[in-house]
């Protein structure tokens, strides 16, 4: 029953004021943010094109491009050095590209910050977990959703204008508690997350990611490192989530997952993409083979 | 600020300073600093009762003092440092911009009486003196607060040695005399302009001329009462200020910490790119962070030296004055507002006042005459002699004291007293699941 | 993980700071130019005959060259240990003291009581002509002294290193940076306890010692000239070492790249070892040659000279040794002619306002040396 993940509309809901969440502290673009999520708007939620990174004389990343489809689960394979990484770092802008375009929903969003890219909706988790260990899970999720009125200094500090920082402060725990549920993990909620297992610490991951409430999600390696019960558990979550209209672009070593999970396959070799298409198509793809020579598809 | 925060709460966060202060006190961090103050009340006493109340209560002022400005320098420290791991390590410089520009904005703007000012009333003064301090900060912060921390430390403190520099330099007094008509005083200093805590007891502070206030307090605790000297009377009015300003200072910090902002803090202290992906203008908040922590320590300037007579930038405001602070926040703990209070009072009294005192208790029992010069206390192969050497030196030796501890604290204990105790970052209880919401089964 | 958590930083930096820093600089160059040839463009200072330039420049080379070759040190440490060692300006001083406390009883032994000159003039009524050390009439104790400061220093370094830094190797810098504020209080009063807190003179003065270079109008006396073959020297041996040895070629790979180094088998904790000896005799030696610049001793000098060595190694790049000279000397020669344009008071402030401007606009320095992130 769970698999509806509450979002933003519930947690207005529970807040007195309704429009609060949507409410930008910083202004700006909550003309996006209002805008009807999971409503095909004909541009695909994300489309690269021609992206080129060069770290010294390496080019790490060398005119990649492709979209991903609203709603799929597309996964992102390649060798090592393909320049998976690279290219998650370029879409979420921790790197600026030094040539072509990152599109989301069909707007030119080349080189934003991280934090412009997660307020637009494209939320990513990292490769090697980075929870915050000195938090406790709880805090973890309610460090993550936007529009928090009480981000701003003037708000936290002055006697009248707290209640309403309190009320939403009660609405986004709320709706951490129903997140935490989703993700089985809601025994763990005042551990600090330090003490958190491998496993435990990609569900957090996760589940801290879908706070931002995203449209899209870039999961970086999710599952490595995760026992196979717990792997379970995930590609549940994701492919529930995913009905649910969320979008995941999934970089992953393992490419059974890959295959097994994701309708649409992009394979990067060298910096650009080699192929893409179905597992199936993946799988009997000359060139793909060629690249993996002697690795195990 | 302490007047509005005082009402009564209707809600579970600490909502007003009585609320946050039995918060406290239930973490029993109150206790703690209350009963700390109290050892040191203790000690103060039986160093000093054989020569009278006048004394005993004449140090406890002193220590008194000490301990709350080291808290409230603390505590804006703790901002910057604790919350967000902002390594700002131009403190002095800070605190004298503070009270650098509340001299020039009251003084009088006649230049007999030294530096002239801008005869401006004591509020426009203090507001004006956090006002620089914030935007001396705000320039220092834009470009800075991308460096790493070590590099921001360094910068840091070269700001605090120019600020030192320009208020040391004639030709820079001269300049802003030329231009605005005002004056610092170059390496001399300026006057502080009277203090009003003073004014409630003495007719325009004139120590013959009391008030009825005066006349009553005079009458019962001073000298033709309880025999305590006036001056210390009206000393501990203004610490009861300064324990006020504290109080609003720690409220206003808890607030600030135990709200999204401060999750955000914390967040950003732990991981700058986790919460930069979460959708987080790290710069900006860093900024806003930067920005109200030196505006808070210009307003410590001003209650600490401003108190003080006068000002002069060396020695006063070398960078030794910032280490300080920043000893007295880690033996608090980075990161708890009561560990800096703590610290605050902990580093004044038990390290900064205490060797000296008991220094000079120790040489009085000593029955030996002063070699001029170590070389000399070595020489005559005398432990006695070198020990009144090292007592009447106590200076330095409580400087390799400090450091001791200092690296002592780095090597054993990184936390501090109370670093450990990891705060909530939260507007609202997180203990336990409000009964309230829908269960999942 | 390093490259992505720079990259916040190296994200999109248009850089119209440093434009206006080279068109600054240009603005003053001809400015300068024009002062040299008597006419009054620029709004600042008065006019500027070529003895005067001459003799800035100088004086900045001279005291470049000390600020560079305690500046070596700092930035070894810096890079190879990856924390700014807030206790190396009193390493200046350690080797200051001792250094002079040597030279002292060669030069005055058997006249003078040995507590004196062990304590460089905190005990006794001696003067610093009484002692008479100079380097026209005692050089050799001048350069025994030299010599002791380096070695004493040396020590003083590694034990601060064995006591304090080395049960926190693996600890994040910032923690590193706080126990050495801590280590610096420390030596520097243990040194106001040892030798007093008086500010006293040192050498004594020598008829003829000065000798005039014509041509420039230099008037170069026999100290500066001494400062400027000890530090050329040391920073040739420097090089050598560097270069030639097994030991500089382990340094500079664990400078370049701590954990490739470590990879290969660079035997970490000797290479640890060798730059504490050498960085920190080279601040010995360059504190002693600051009192012999300046003829005078105080407990705190070097503490003050930090921030200007800082200043150094910043603007060379950490981790360069050769940028920390070349750093030193910009910094020098900033600090003297400054004074061109604006009055005495600020030289030090101009110095530290270069510093920072290098550390937004260029913060890897002007030599572009390796980053210790």
């Amino acid at each position: 029953m769970s698999s509806d993940i509450p979002d933003a509309s519930d947690v207005a809901e529970a807040a007195d004021s309704a429009d609060a969440i949507t409410d930008e502290p910083e202004a700006n673009d909550s003309a996006v943010e209002e805008a009807a999520k999971h409503v095909p708007s004909g541009a695909p939620p994300l489309r690269v094109e021609g992206l080129v990174k060069r770290f010294g004389g390496v080019t790490a990343v060398d005119g990649a491009s492709f979209e991903v489809e609203e709603g799929s689960l597309t996964g992102l394979i390649g060798p090592n050095g393909a320049g998976k990484s690279t290219t998650f770092n370029c879409i979420t802008g921790v790197h600026e590209p030094a040539a072509g375009s990152v599109y989301f929903k069909g707007e030119d969003v080349t080189g934003l910050e991280p934090f412009r890219m997660a307020r637009k909706g494209l939320v990513r988790t990292f490769q090697i977990a980075r929870e915050l260990e000195e938090m406790t899970v709880l805090e973890n999720l309610m460090l993550a959703p936007k529009g928090q009125i009480g981000e701003s200094a003037i708000r936290a500090v002055t006697p009248g204008l707290r209640g309403e920082v309190v009320e939403q402060e009660e609405a986004i725990r709320e709706r951490a508690w129903e997140t935490l549920d989703f993700f089985e993990i809601d025994h763990l909620a005042t551990e600090h997350a330090g003490n958190l297992s491998g496993g435990q610490r990609k569900l957090l991951e996760m589940a801290r990611a879908l706070m931002t409430d995203p449209e899209v999600v870039l999961l970086d390696e999710p599952l490595a490192g995760v026992n196979p019960t717990l792997e379970e558990k995930l590609l549940d979550r994701i492919h529930q989530l995913r009905g649910d209209g969320y979008t995941f672009l999934l970089v992953e070593h393992d490419m059974d997952v890959i295959m097994n999970n994701c309708e649409h396959v992009i394979v990067m070799h060298q910096g650009s993409v080699l192929a893409e298409g179905t597992g199936d198509e993946i799988r009997n793809n000359e060139q793909v083979i060629e690249a993996y020579l002697g690795e195990d598809i | 600020m302490s007047d509005d925060s005082a009402r009564p709460s209707e809600t579970e966060a600490p909502e007003s300073a009585t609320a946050a202060v039995i918060d406290a006190a239930r973490r029993s961090d109150l206790g703690l600093i209350l009963g700390t103050l109290l050892a040191v009340y203790l000690v103060a006493a039986l160093l000093t009762f054989t020569d009278g109340l006048n004394s005993v209560v004449g140090l406890m002022r002193t220590l008194t003092f000490l301990g709350l400005v080291y808290a409230l320098a603390a505590l804006a420290l703790n901002l910057q440092w604790g919350y967000a791991g902002l390594f700002n390590i131009g403190v002095a410089g800070f605190m004298a911009l503070g009270v650098y520009t509340m001299g020039i904005v009251v003084r009088s703007p006649d230049p007999a009486f030294g530096p002239p000012g801008f005869g401006l009333p004591l509020p426009v003064g203090i507001l004006a003196g956090m006002l620089v301090a914030a935007v001396v900060g705000l320039l220092a912060a834009l470009p800075a607060l991308r460096l790493k921390a070590d590099y921001l430390a360094i910068v840091t403190l070269g700001i605090s040695e120019i600020i030192r520099l320009f208020l040391q330099s004639s030709a820079f007094d001269t300049y802003l005399r030329d231009t605005l008509g005002v004056g610092t005083g170059g390496g001399s200093g300026m006057g502080m302009p009277r203090n009003p805590v003073r004014e409630l007891f003495l007719v325009d502070g004139q120590a013959n001329t009391p008030t009825a206030l005066g006349d009553f307090a005079f009458g019962t605790f001073g000298e033709s009462g309880l025999g305590i000297s006036n001056t210390i009377l009206i000393d501990w009015a203004y610490i009861a200020v300064l324990a006020g300003v504290v109080i609003a200072f720690f409220v206003l910090l808890e607030r600030l910490g135990r709200s999204p902002f401060g999750r955000t803090l914390k967040a950003i202290r732990e991981d700058e790119l986790v919460a930069d992906s979460l959708g987080k203008n790290v710069d900006l908040i860093k900024i806003k962070v930067f920005v109200i922590g030196c505006a808070l320590m210009g307003l410590a300037g001003i209650l600490w030296f401003g108190s003080q007579g006068n000002v002069s930038p060396t020695p006063q405001f070398m960078p030794v004055l910032t280490f300080y602070v920043f000893i007295a926040v880690i033996i608090g703990g980075s990161g708890s507002n009561a560990g800096a209070v703590l610290g605050g009072i902990v580093f004044a009294t038990v390290l900064f006042e205490g060797p000296r005192r008991v220094g000079a208790s120790l040489r009085d029992v000593i029955d030996a005459e002063t070699p001029p010069s170590f070389a000399d206390a070595v020489a005559t192969l005398d432990p006695t002699a070198f020990l009144a050497f090292a007592t009447d030196n106590i200076a330095p030796l409580q400087f390799v004291f400090l450091g001791l501890i200092l690296v002592f604290i780095m090597h054993r204990r990184p936390d501090g007293i109370l670093g450990d105790r990891i705060e909530t970052a939260a507007a609202v209880d997180l203990s336990e699941r409000p009964s309230g919401g829908e269960t999942d089964e | 993980m390093g490259t992505t958590e720079s990259s916040i930083v190296d994200s999109a930096r248009a850089r119209p700071g440093l434009l206006l820093v080279v068109l600054l600089g240009g603005l003053l160059l001809v400015d300068l130019a024009a002062k040299l040839a008597g006419l009054s463009l620029g709004p600042l200072g008065g006019s500027v005959s070529v003895d005067r330039l001459g003799s800035n420049l100088w004086n900045g080379v001279i005291i470049g060259l000390v600020v560079g070759l305690a500046g070596i040190g700092l930035s070894m440490t810096y890079s190879i240990l990856s924390f700014a060692n807030f206790s190396h300006g009193d390493l200046l001083s350690t080797g200051a003291f001792t250094g002079w406390g040597v030279a002292f009883l060669i030069a005055g032994f058997g006249d003078i009581p040995v507590r004196t000159l062990l304590s460089v003039r905190d005990a006794g009524s001696a003067s610093a002509g009484d002692i008479g050390a100079h380097i026209v009439s005692t050089p050799i104790a001048i350069l025994v002294g030299l010599l002791a400061a380096f070695a004493i220093t040396a020590v003083v370094a590694l034990a601060l290193d064995r006591a304090f830094y080395k049960p926190m190797r693996d600890r994040d810098g910032i923690s590193i940076l706080i126990a050495s504020i801590g280590a610096a209080l420390i030596v520097r009063y243990v040194i106001q306890f040892v030798y007093g807190s008086d500010r006293r003179g040192v050498t004594a003065s020598v008829d003829a010692s000065n000798l005039a270079f014509g041509p420039l109008g230099l008037s170069v006396n026999a100290h500066e000239l001494t400062i400027v073959v000890a530090a050329a020297g040391l920073m040739l041996a420097m090089h050598f070492m560097l270069q030639r040895t097994k030991l500089g070629t382990a340094m500079r790979a664990m400078a370049d790249n701590k954990d490739l180094a470590l990879v290969t088998g660079i035997p970490a904790e000797r290479v640890v070892t060798a730059t504490w000896i050498i960085g920190g005799g080279l601040a010995g030696a360059s504190g002693y040659l600051y009192v012999l610049l300046r003829g005078t001793i105080q407990f705190d000098f070097g503490w003050l000279l930090l921030l200007l060595i800082f200043a150094a190694v910043i603007l060379g790049g950490i981790g360069s040794v050769y940028g920390a000279i070349a750093g030193g000397l910009v910094i020098g020669i900033v600090f003297t002619t400054s004074t061109i344009w604006i009055p005495s008071d600020f030289n030090e402030a101009a110095a530290f306002a270069v510093m920072i401007t290098m550390l937004l606009l260029r913060p890897e320095g002007l030599f572009g040396g390796v980053s210790t992130a």
